[in-house]
C-alpha cells in the first residue's frame, strides 16, 4: 500500500471512527477526558504505525482496542499517585466489549452530553465538534475567531463541569426527547450558519468546512434517530441550502441573491435528496416542526427551474405555518418577502416597518426595507435602508452586494 | 450525589403564606421520594458578620462578605442520581418558591 493509501486510511478512520472510539471509552471509564485523550493518542499510533506494519483490517477496533490500552495506562499512572481503590473501581468495570449495536447508542449519548441543557451554547458546539466530530481545538479556536488558549479552557472547563455535576451519558427519556433533540440540532444548525454566511473581515464568505461538517454530524444523528421528523427536516434544509452553494457567491466574491442564482450550477444530487426528505416527512402525515418546514419552503424553491416558476403562494402558505409555531420577528421578516411577490413591495413594506422596534439591530431587516423601497421607486430611503444593512452586514459577499445594490440607485 | 440548590433573590420581603404552602408540598414531595436532605430559609444578608481568623486574631466584619443586588435567601441540599434529576428538582423547587434557584454539585 503506497504512502497516499495509508495517509487516506488514516483520514478515513478518523472520519468514520473517532466519535465512535470516545463514544466507547467515555462509556467505558465514564470520563470523557480520558476518552478524548486516549483517543487522540490511538489516532497519533496509528498515524506513526500504519505506514510501517500496514492498515490493519478493521480500523475501528484497532484504534479502540489501543484507546483503551492507552486509558487503562493513564489511570493506572494517575493512580500510582493517588486512590488505589478507585483504579480498582474504572477497571473493574470494564466489562466485555459491547456488540455492534450498541455502540451506534453510545455515540448518541455521546451527543446528548456534549449538547446538555446546562451548559452554554458556544461549549456545546465547542464540545459537539471535538467529541463528536473529531474537530483538534485549534480548527474549532479558528473557525469560531477566538483565541486557541480560550477554546482550550472552554472545553476543559465543560469537561470538568460534565463531571462534578454529573451530567449524565445516556440518552435522555422519552418524555425529554423532543425538547433535548431540538436542543441538538440548534447546535448543529448554528455550525451549519456560522458556515453559510460566515462573519467576520478577513473570513471566507461560505465556510464549507463547517457546512460539511454540520451536515456530517446532522446525517450521523439521522443514521441513529431515523424516525424523528426534525432531524430528516433539519437534514434536508441543510441540503437544500448547500446545493445552492456555488451559485451563491460570484466570481467577484459577491452575494447572489436566490432570484439573479445561475440554477444551472445548483447541486441536483443534493436538491434530489432533500426533495426525497421533505417527501418522506410529508408522506409521514405528522404535524411538522420547524425545520421541516423550513425544508418544504426550500423544497418549493429548490423545485422551480426558473425564479418566475416559484411557486410563492406555496412559500407564503408554509410562512404562515411556520409563523403559527415560531411566532418571531424574523419568520415575520421571511414572511413579507413571499408577500412581496403576491402582493406587490408595498403591502410587504407595511409589514416590514411593523417589524422596525424588534429587529432594528438586524441586517436583513433593513436590507429587505431597502430592495422593497427601490422596487417602489423611493430611491432616498432606499439608499438610507442600504447604508445601514452594510453597517450591520457582518459577512464580506453580503457586504459587498449591498454595496453595488445602493451604487446603482438612481 | 448531592446538590445545593441556593435560592436566589432580590427583594427585601419573605415568602408569602402562598409560596410557603407551596413549599412545604414540595418538601414533602422530596421528603417521599428519597430527595430530601436539608433545608431552611436564611434571615437578610444584612444580618451576617463575616470572621476571618487566619491571621493573629479573629476579625469580624459586619455585612455579608459581598454586597449585591441579589443574595441567597435559602437553600436546600439534596440527594439525586445526576444533573437532569437535579435540575428537574431545582425547576420545581424555583416554581415553588417563586424565585430563581442556582444548583451546585457538592465534591
Amino acid at each position: 500500500m503506497s504512502g497516499i493509501d495509508v495517509r487516506e486510511a488514516i483520514t478515513r478512520a478518523h472520519y468514520e471512527e473517532w466519535a465512535r472510539v470516545v463514544a466507547s471509552l467515555t462509556s467505558r471509564f465514564g470520563d470523557l477526558d480520558i476518552a478524548e485523550e486516549a483517543a487522540a493518542e490511538a489516532f497519533a499510533i496509528a498515524v506513526e504505525r500504519w505506514p510501517a506494519d500496514g492498515v490493519p483490517p478493521n480500523p475501528g477496533a484497532w484504534l479502540t482496542t489501543t484507546a483503551n490500552r492507552k486509558a487503562i495506562d493513564r489511570i493506572r499512572r494517575e493512580n500510582k499517585r493517588d486512590d488505589k481503590q478507585k483504579e480498582a473501581r474504572m477497571l473493574d468495570d470494564v466489562g466485555p466489549p459491547e456488540p455492534l449495536g450498541a455502540l451506534e447508542d453510545e455515540r448518541l449519548r455521546l451527543i446528548f452530553t456534549c449538547c446538555h441543557p446546562a451548559l452554554a451554547m458556544e461549549t456545546r458546539v465547542a464540545l459537539t465538534l471535538r467529541m463528536v466530530g473529531g474537530l483538534t481545538v485549534p480548527e474549532i479556536a479558528r473557525a469560531f475567531l477566538v483565541q486557541q488558549t480560550t477554546m482550550e479552557k472552554r472545553i476543559t472547563r465543560a469537561k470538568a463541569k460534565i463531571k462534578a455535576a454529573r451530567i449524565p451519558y445516556r440518552v435522555p427519556s422519552a418524555e425529554d426527547l423532543p425538547a433535548r433533540v431540538s436542543g441538538v440540532l440548534a447546535v448543529l444548525f448554528l455550525v451549519f450558519n456560522e458556515g453559510y454566511l460566515a462573519t467576520g473581515r478577513d473570513t471566507e464568505p461560505v465556510r464549507h468546512d463547517l457546512t460539511a461538517e454540520a451536515i456530517r454530524l446532522t446525517r450521523l444523528i439521522r443514521a441513529l434517530m431515523p424516525e424523528d421528523g426534525e432531524v430528516a427536516g433539519l437534514l434536508a434544509l441543510m441540503l437544500l441550502t448547500e446545493a445552492r452553494r456555488a451559485a451563491r457567491v460570484s466570481a467577484g466574491g459577491e452575494l447572489v441573491t436566490l432570484d439573479e442564482q445561475d440554477r444551472g450550477a445548483w447541486d441536483t444530487a443534493l436538491i434530489a435528496e432533500g426533495h426525497r426528505l421533505v417527501r418522506e416527512r410529508l408522506a409521514a402525515g405528522v404535524a411538522p416542526g420547524r425545520y421541516q418546514i423550513m425544508a418544504a419552503i426550500n423544497a418549493v424553491h429548490t423545485f422551480a427551474h426558473d425564479i418566475r416558476d416559484t411557486d410563492w403562494s406555496q412559500v407564503l402558505a408554509l410562512y404562515d405555518q411556520l409563523a403559527r409555531i415560531d411566532p418571531s420577528p424574523i419568520v415575520a421578516l421571511n414572511r413579507a418577502i413571499a408577500v412581496a411577490e403576491l402582493d406587490g413591495p408595498e403591502v410587504a413594506l407595511a409589514a416590514v416597518d411593523r417589524l422596525e422596534d424588534k429587529l432594528a439591530g438586524y441586517h436583513a431587516y433593513h436590507a429587505t426595507r431597502a430592495d422593497l423601497l427601490r422596487r417602489l421607486g423611493r430611491s432616498q430611503q432606499s439608499r438610507a435602508a442600504y447604508d445601514k444593512a452594510i453597517e450591520l452586514a457582518g459577512n464580506t459577499a453580503e457586504t459587498a452586494y449591498l454595496t453595488r445594490r445602493r451604487e446603482q440607485l438612481r | 450525589m448531592q446538590y445545593l440548590f441556593s435560592v436566589i433573590y432580590d427583594k427585601a420581603d419573605s415568602a408569602t403564606s402562598d409560596e410557603m404552602a407551596a413549599i412545604d408540598e414540595y418538601n414533602d414531595g422530596l421528603e417521599a421520594a428519597g430527595h430530601w436532605v436539608f433545608a431552611g430559609g436564611l434571615a437578610s444578608p444584612s444580618t451576617a458578620t463575616v470572621i476571618d481568623n487566619r491571621g493573629a486574631e479573629a476579625m469580624f466584619t459586619d455585612g455579608p462578605f459581598l454586597e449585591s443586588k441579589e443574595y441567597v435567601a435559602g437553600f436546600w441540599i439534596i440527594e439525586a442520581a445526576d444533573l437532569d434529576v437535579a435540575l428537574k428538582l431545582a425547576a420545581e423547587g424555583s416554581k415553588a418558591c417563586n424565585r430563581k434557584v442556582e444548583v451546585r454539585p457538592f465534591l
